[in-house]
């Protein structure tokens, strides 16, 4: 069975030698950084912050030098992104360029696509977002209707995409659009192309979150020329190219780490002395980020040595969103404390994150989605 | 090695381990046959070191022993034996032939080579050769006692009808005495069953998805196989979920305690072994219906054994509470450093505040 095949691994000493410096440049770096800020952590947005990390070398850790990168593996990256998000450091301005776009155009992009794109994502200056969802299209990616065609000098674009992060603070946007008309074959005829936001005919409107955040757009393509350089790798690849990337977005630790600034405030808050119902629930907090960050490594571990671990990263996003989606129930469970914008860095902690926390089974493949992959690989499809 | 271990202990529990043998035993039988063969393929001394005689398997190994003997409901103390001799070999001791288990909870006072006191909850004690306990004190011993120097054995049974007896000693001579290596507890032996229980459940736990997946593919309702409704599809992928996290928890117990006792991984595994067992139970029964509430199916060897391992060695509640204590005495300042500690074989100051 395709569970057993994740095995128990420890990060290599040479990846964990980094941890210590990471801290010591967080120590400086987000030691006035307020609780509820650093409970934003992936969509806490700092331009500045994410040039000093790549200053450092911390972006695009695992492209090769020629690029850019640091050639660094895949847990040396690891180290240093779980090191950032529990510390709650705003990486969300380069985080999805780190994270997908960068692996994507190694893996995927032409020659000249990885020269003209990937150093400036390294150096922390080029931000990405990712267009998928469509005002028709939500779970059902493969019905989207945004469509290139070509003419004779490239693409034209035309449609719209929708809940896109960081779309209206993004450079560029990677998105997967319909180069052929839809056939009997759902699956083909999709392409991604690498679209520069700031060409004309492109819209993009903030959509603001009930949290009063605004993080994830509408975007709106009319007549946009694009070249045929645009096209990431071969035209009608593009659904391959977009499930191939997926286990990159479900696997890693801010999918365990999303309520890491409430469990700290909530110890605070409980104090040295805790009540039997306090420490259970916390011991069990404490239990299951130990296990579910020694299943996402396990899953880095395979995504190292070349294999696609699609099902057990989806394993690991839903084990993980469940527990960062317990944590404020919790909280609320073993503390009389009213959420509150106004209150102490617990409650205003509390506030934050009871808000955001539905937010964590939607991003990135729901629940539903999820659980159907893992429903496939036991032979139940 | 451990491929190796795999297939054969594979083998051996496929060939002699059925619902029938396992019936027998929880009516007091004792599986002979199995158990020589065991022994035969040197399997209850795999991890006891070379230099003693064993075939010297990493304890990463053993853990593949173990969660097979959970997955076909071994009705022997196999997994009771291979910790017993290990422990006994990282103590400079002579392994045991024969069956062999520890004692976690006794009150067992040794003085010039003799032990008193009363173990509780011994795995299979009626049917064990020697059993190993620590007898607390200033200067705490671990002992071999052989159970035929009992002054009374009193048969108790765990939920799923497996032994688990009160045996009671009067000045019994020891086989074996030992201080307790630097740097371990009392309280270790506790760790060390919850460690072999967390891999049996994950073991359990793994057989009973496939069972159960098995299951949802051929029977049919409403006109098609129950497993392509997605409500069932969903219910399975939450049991996989937690078998795949219970899998992966219990073999990292077993990994950072290769050299020395990994106490919070340990654990986490019990606490996540647990959990996993309540869910994966309860969606085992609800996808089985009523055939698999029957005696007759062979679903219940598996779920009662999970619902009374997971009680054993401390429960999810006792171990979550330790650790919940340790966790807030250290303050929040060290919750990340604790998780993240990089697993050496050194003891580790946070792990110290742990016990």
């Amino acid at each position: 069975m395709i569970l057993t095949a994740l095995r128990y691994r420890r990060i290599p000493p040479a990846a964990e030698e980094l941890r210590r410096e990471v801290r010591a440049f967080l120590d400086v770096e987000v030691r006035d950084l307020p609780a509820v800020q650093r409970a934003d952590s992936w969509m806490g947005f700092d331009a500045p912050f994410s040039g000093r990390l790549g200053a450092r070398g911390w972006i695009g850790m695992t492209v090769p030098k020629r690029y850019g990168g640091a050639q660094a593996s895949a847990f040396a990256r690891y180290v240093v992104i779980e090191e950032l998000l529990a510390a709650g450091a705003p990486v969300s301005a380069h985080w999805i360029a780190d994270r997908q776009s960068a692996p994507m155009l190694l893996r995927f992009g032409t020659e000249a696509q990885k020269e003209r794109l990937l150093p400036a994502i390294c150096r922390g200056e080029s931000f990405f977002c990712i267009g998928m969802s469509e005002p028709g299209s939500g779970s059902d990616l493969a019905s989207i209707s945004t469509r290139a065609r070509r003419n004779a000098d490239g693409w034209i674009l035309n449609g719209r995409k929708i809940w896109t992060t960081n779309a209206h603070r993004s450079h560029f946007m990677i998105t997967l659009v319909r180069t052929q008309e839809k056939n009997a074959e759902r699956h083909r005829g999709m392409s991604q192309f690498i679209v520069d936001l700031s060409r004309p005919g492109i819209t993009v409107r903030p959509i603001r979150d009930l949290t009063g955040d605004e993080h994830f757009n509408e975007v709106v393509f009319e007549n946009v020329e694009l070249a045929d350089g645009d096209l990431v790798g071969v035209e009608g690849q593009g659904w391959e190219q977009v499930t191939a990337e997926l286990a990159y977005e479900r696997s890693g630790p801010e999918r365990i780490l999303s309520c890491m600034a409430l469990v700290n405030t909530l110890i605070d808050n409980v104090g040295r002395s805790p009540d039997a119902l306090q420490a259970r629930e916390l011991g069990r907090v404490a239990a299951r980020l130990f296990t579910l960050r020694n299943m996402s490594i396990a899953v880095t571990a395979q995504l190292q040595s070349g294999e696609n671990p699609a099902v057990a990263a989806a394993c690991v996003k839903d084990l993980g969103v469940t527990l960062e989606q317990e944590i404020p129930e919790i909280a609320q469970a073993i503390c009389d404390m009213e959420p509150s914008s106004e209150g102490t860095d617990h409650a205003r902690v509390l506030a934050h994150l009871t808000q955001l926390a539905p937010s964590f089974s939607l991003r990135g493949g729901t629940r539903e989605i999820l659980r159907g992959i893992i429903a496939r690989s036991l032979d139940l499809r | 090695m451990r491929e190796l271990f795999e297939t054969t202990i594979e083998r051996i529990f496929s060939d002699l381990v059925s619902p029938a043998l396992i019936h027998q035993c929880a009516d007091g039988a004792w599986p002979g046959a199995l158990w020589n063969t065991l022994e035969a393929a040197e399997m209850t001394w795999a991890a006891v070191p070379e230099t003693l005689g064993g075939a010297g398997a990493t304890w990463e190994d053993v853990y593949t022993l173990v969660r097979a003997a959970g997955a076909h409901a071994v009705p022997a103390p196999f997994a009771d034996t291979l910790l017993a001799n290990w422990l006994l070999g990282r103590a400079g001791l002579q392994p045991v032939q024969g069956p062999v288990a520890i004692a976690a909870h006794s009150n067992l006072t040794y003085t010039d080579g003799h032990a008193s006191g009363q173990l509780d909850r011994v795995p299979w004690g009626r049917h064990l050769r020697r059993m190993v306990a620590i007898a607390a004190g200033r200067n705490p011993q671990i002992v071999v006692l052989d159970t035929a120097s009992a002054a009374q054995v009193g048969p108790r049974t765990n939920l799923a009808g497996e032994p688990r007896d009160t045996i009671t000693f009067h000045r019994a001579p020891v086989i074996h005495a030992a201080p307790l290596p630097t740097g371990s507890h009392p309280e270790d032996l506790l760790l060390y069953g919850a460690m072999l229980r967390s891999a049996q459940m994950a073991g359990a736990l793994q057989s009973l998805l496939q069972m159960t997946a098995r299951y949802a593919a051929e029977r049919v309702q409403f006109g098609k196989p129950i497993g392509q409704f997605q409500v069932i599809q969903q219910q399975i992928a939450v049991f996989a979920e937690h078998t795949a996290c219970s899998l992966l928890a219990a073999e990292a117990a077993f990994a950072e305690s290769a050299i020395d006792i990994g106490r919070l991984p340990i654990m986490a595994a019990k606490i996540c072994a647990g959990e996993a067992a309540g869910i994966g139970a309860s969606i085992a029964h609800a996808i089985h219906g009523a055939i698999g509430f029957t005696d007759e199916h062979s679903l219940h060897l598996k779920t009662r054994r999970l619902w009374a391992w997971r009680a054993e060695y401390g429960s999810q509640s006792y171990w979550s509470q330790r650790l919940g204590q340790c966790v807030c005495e250290s303050g929040s300042r060290a919750l990340w450093p604790m998780l993240t500690q990089p697993a050496t074989p050194r003891r580790g100051a946070v792990t110290e505040t742990l016990l």
